[in-house]
This record gives C-alpha cells, structure tokens and sequence, in this order.
C-alpha cells in the first residue's frame, strides 16, 4: 500500500514537472470553456426567442429543460474532448521510466509490478480530475443562474471518470510496451479515434452489427450517464475494461522485464 | 553472503554470460573485473533481480534470486551502470521517494536521508534539482540511493564512472568504509581501482570467469618473471649481441629505436639487473636507463584474456 502511495506521489507531481501539462491543461480548459458558452448562448437564445414569441401569440412559454438541451450534450462534448486527450496524459506514464532508465530502480526495489501500475492508473486518474475541475466551475454557474437538477450532473461525472479510467488504462498499457512517449502518444491517440469511430459506425450500421459495435464502443456507454442513469451495465462495462488494461499493462511488464 | 553457481544468460543467440561461478564471504568487497562487454552489468542485473538468468542459480544472504526476489530487493542496494534518477525531482524528494519504494517506516526517511547525504557528501546539494547537478554528482545521488537502508548487499555497476580524480578518492574511501558491515560487489574495468578496494577479484571476458583470487595472489602468479627496461644509446646489433651473452635471458624485445637510444625490454627469472648493467658498459655502449618493473594487475588481465582468446 505504501509503495503504491509513493508512486502515486511521484507520478501525480511529475505531471506538472512538465510544461506538457499545463498546456493540456489550458487545452481542456479553453475547448470545454468554448463548448460551454456555445451551448450556454444558444440555450438562452432558444429561451428568449420562445419568451418573444409566447408574449406575441399570447400563449404559455414553452418550458426549457436545462439539463436536456445543455446539460446532457455539454456532456458528450466533454467526453468527446477527454478522449482525445487522454493519450497525452498516458503516453509518458510508463515510457519515460523505460526511457530514463528508472526501471532499474523499480524493477530491483521491493515493489511489484501490479503496485507500480495501480499506482501509475491512480495518478493518470487524479490528473484527469484535475482537467475536469474547470468544467465543474462552468456548470455551477448553471446552478447560481437557475435551478437544474443536480443527479445528472453527479452522474455526469462519475460517467466521465468511468470512462476515464478505462482509456487511462488503456494508454498506460500502451505506455508499457514503448520506451517511446511519441509512440505511445500516437497509439493511444490511433485507439481512441478507432473507439470513437466504432461509436459512430454502431448507430448507422445494421441491428446485429450496430449492436454489436455499439457494446464496443467505449464512449456510447457513456449515453446514460449524460442523461442521469446509472446502469450497473456500463458501470460494469468500464470497470472490467480498466481491469483488462491494468491486467495487461501488469503482464507487459512482468515479462519485458524477463526479457530485457 | 553471496554465491553464485553456474549463471548463463542469453540474449536472443547471444551469449552474455557462460556458467559463470563465484561467492562472496560477509563483509567482502569483490571486484569484478573484465573489458567492456564481458558480462558485468548482465551478471549484477540477474544478481539484483532485474532479470532472471537463463539456467544456472544464485543466492543472496540466503535468499533464493529467483524465488525469493523480493527478499532479495529488500536486503541488497544497488547502483545501476546509468544512475537510475528522475532529473525533475529535488535530491531530497528523490531520496524520499526510494525510501518508500524500500518499505522504510516514514520517521526514519530523515534520519536515513542525512546519513547518506553525509556519506556520499552531498549535504550542500540535497535541495537541487538533479537534472541541474554536473555527473559526477549524479553519480554520488545514485550511490546515495543504494545505501538507503543501510542494505547488508550493496551492488555497484562501475560506480566511479565519470567522476573527477578527486570523487574517485572519495568514492573508494566510502566503498572501502563499506568493507565488513556491508559486502559488497563492485564492478569495473579500471585496475587501479580494483586493486586498490577490493579484497578478491573475479576476472570475467566474455562471459566467463578467467581467473579469481586475491589481487596479491594474481600478481604472485607471474610473479616468476621479473622484467627490465632497458634503454642503450648505441647500435642495435651491438647491443643484440653484448646482451646475447648474458645468461638466463627468456626474452628479449627490441621495442623501439629513437635518435639513435634503443629501448630493450627483457624478461628473464632471475634478477639480472647488476649483470645487465655491466655487459652494456664493458661493451662501450651508452646506459641511459634501467628499470625493473613487477607485473602489474593490468598485465595479468591482458595475459589471461589474450590467452583465453586464442584457446
Ligand atoms: N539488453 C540487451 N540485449 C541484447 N544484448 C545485450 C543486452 N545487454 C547486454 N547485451 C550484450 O551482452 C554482452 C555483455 O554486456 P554487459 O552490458 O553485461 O557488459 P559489461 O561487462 O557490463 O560491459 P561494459 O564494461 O561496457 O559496461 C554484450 O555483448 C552486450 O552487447
Ligand atoms: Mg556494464
């Protein structure tokens, strides 16, 4: 437990040893802070042109669902985003030991492999916390201004950090097989297009294959969360595919240090 | 302490190391010796559990390598061939950070940082960051780091590499201060320093153990031959031929003529320096210098490995 806390420790601060994570940072902040806006604007706009047009024709204004028309598709933006950023965040987890050769110490102290990859999965995931905490300052400004509810918000995020670990998970075993952040930046960025891509083909190709895809596919698992339900399916989902990936990154290493 | 029996390790087709054998006596310090190549950093990586061998087995103060590594991890400290440092962290944080990694209980990490800073020297610098420290400092903080712990088996790849004339004093006063609480294995492929801290030596070339004794003994063992260098102004068939006179010559070398001083080194078993002396003035020739020279570790090692080659 405590190994698992040092590496947790020191992977959580090398993040911001690098200026690579600052600029993810300001990444994030700025697309989630634009998406936000965007969709802020044009939700008010719908609202105010209702308003206009209730007062002109002289019936009840329409009711404006908050967490349906901004909410929930904020949601999916940040997912969308998150995805492709990940592979930034995962690809120097493990690489840059390789590179630097601390394996060495690693590998001849005593921690073992599965205490240095759960302590690699959890700082990868603070991380991304963190990339989501202004996302969290944009949509309390929702709740000062109006009254949405608050379940599909929590629900929201316990989706994206779900999410999150999966592909963390998956980047960290990426990260394991290179010593090479670049590759491993590339492959993580080539498999999150590959699952987002199969998102898309699930919803036009036929019932059984589009089912089929749509299982796969990591970010339509995300659907109901978005939408407030937490269906222990895709919790299920999520959590069996971060365990495969740290399972994997865990063997990765157990034998590439046999072999090395 | 140590005993090692019969490691082999490949490389995909590539043998590293050949049955290779030795022990290690507590409180010991073995140099091992050999070229670049030979096998060194490949036999302290399977000692250190990096990497398994692929036949052959070793124990460390009792612990099986392979069954019972993490045993292994906890009782030994290890300098790798590359310091193995993270170049964004802080001296001090990096420490802390191989503290937790060896299980040490957090209110001794300060007690045990100050005790290694102190033995490597490094007090001045422990809030620097160590991507901004020169190499030999590097050095010192990777050293630093294996002696965390105070570990019974302290394991050091060359730890000498790239430190000034004067770190190389320092470093070898602190390994030989080693010697009896801690046992020591320390590689490299600089005599002088072997001979200088280590109690036995094992000679490794290409894989496999050429020789392994005390550094005395090693020399003993040539220690028959006595040589001479000789270096004669005049003729070189002059002096070819008033040498050819004196008796109980093995060899004899001409190495090189320069401005008319012929440089002659001989080997022989017995002391002929009187004798040598006087052949070469009684012939009329010019003594310039006379020296006699005992085989060095250097020799030895040349000797054995050439000879390990051509058989
Ligand atoms: N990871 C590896 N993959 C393939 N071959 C290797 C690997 N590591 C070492 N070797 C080979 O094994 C042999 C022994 O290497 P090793 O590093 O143990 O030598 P060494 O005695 O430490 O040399 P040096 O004094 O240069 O450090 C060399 O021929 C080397 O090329
Ligand atoms: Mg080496």
């Amino acid at each position: 437990m405590n190994s698992i806390l040092a590496i947790i420790n020191k992977d959580f601060k090398s993040f911001f040893y690098s200026p690579v994570a600052y600029i993810i940072i300001a990444i994030f902040a700025a697309l989630s802070g634009v998406f936000f806006y965007l969709y802020t604007s044009n939700f008010i706009e719908a609202a105010f042109m209702d308003t206009m047009r209730s007062q002109q024709y002289r019936m009840a204004a329409q009711k404006f669902n908050v967490n349906l028309m901004l909410i929930r598709p904020y949601f999916w933006n940040i997912a969308l985003i998150s995805i492709f950023t990940l592979p930034a965040i995962t690809m120097r987890l493990y690489s840059e030991e390789k590179r630097a050769g601390t394996v060495e110490l690693l590998y001849t102290t005593p921690i073992m492999p599965v205490q240095i990859i759960i302590g690699k999965f959890i700082a990868g995931l603070l991380f991304y916390i963190v990339l989501l905490i202004p996302t969290m300052f944009f949509q309390s400004i929702l709740f000062m201004y109006g009254s949405p509810e608050f379940f599909p918000v929590l629900s929201g995020y316990i989706g994206l950090i779900l999410m999150g670990s999966a592909f963390i998970a998956a980047g960290l075993f990426i990260s394991t097989t290179t010593e090479n952040q670049i590759i491993a930046a590339i492959g993580g960025f080539a498999l999150s297009l590959l699952l987002w891509v199969i998102g898309w083909g699930a919803h036009s190709a036929g019932p059984l294959l589009g089912g089929v895809l749509d299982y796969i596919s990591i970010i339509n698992h995300f659907e109901d969360f978005a939408q407030g339900v937490i269906d222990s399916t895709h919790i299920i989902y999520y959590l069996l595919f971060s365990f495969v990936g740290l399972y994997f990154s865990t063997k990765m290493i157990e034998s590439v240090k046999w072999r090395a | 302490m140590i005993s090692v029996d019969g490691l082999t390790r490949y490389y995909g087709d590539k043998r590293a190391l050949s049955d290779v054998s030795f022990h290690v006596k507590k409180g010991e310090i073995l140099g091992l010796l050999g070229p670049n190549a030979a096998g060194k950093t490949t036999a302290m990586r399977i000692l250190t559990c990096y990497m398994p061998p692929t036949s052959g087995a070793a124990t460390i103060g009792g612990y099986d390598i392979l069954s019972q590594s993490m045993e292994v991890r906890k009782i030994t400290g290890y300098l790798p061939e590359n310091p193995p440092l993270y170049h964004d962290m802080v001296v001090n944080d990096y420490l802390e950070f191989v503290c937790r990694l060896k299980g040490i209980p957090k209110d001794r990490f300060s007690i045990e940082i100050d005790s290694v800073l102190e033995k490597t020297n490094l007090g001045d610098e422990r809030s620097r960051i160590i991507g901004k420290l020169s190499k030999g400092y590097k050095q010192r903080v990777g050293l630093a780091q294996s002696l965390l712990n105070n570990p019974q088996i302290v394991i050091l790849d060359e730890p000498t590499v790239g430190l000034d004339p004067k770190q190389i004093i320092e470093i070898r006063e602190l390994i030989k201060n080693l010697k009896g609480e801690h046992t020591v294995i320390l590689s490299s492929h600089i005599l002088p320093e072997i001979e200088q801290t280590c109690e036995r030596v094992v000679i490794i070339n290409d894989g496999k153990v050429v020789a392994e004794d005390t550094p005395e003994n090693l020399t003993n063992h040539l220690k028959g031959i006595e040589r001479v260098f000789l270096q004669v102004e005049g003729k070189e068939e002059d002096i070819r031929s008033a040498l050819n006179s004196v008796k109980n010559i093995k060899s004899l070398n001409i190495d090189s003529v320069t401005d008319g001083i012929v440089k002659v080194s001989i080997e022989s078993d017995v002391d002929l320096r009187k004798k040598l002396a006087k052949t070469i003035v009684t012939a009329g020739l010019g003594l310039v210098e006379l020296s006699a020279d005992r085989f060095t570790l250097e020799d030895i090692f040349l000797h054995l490995t050439t000879k390990e080659e051509a058989a």
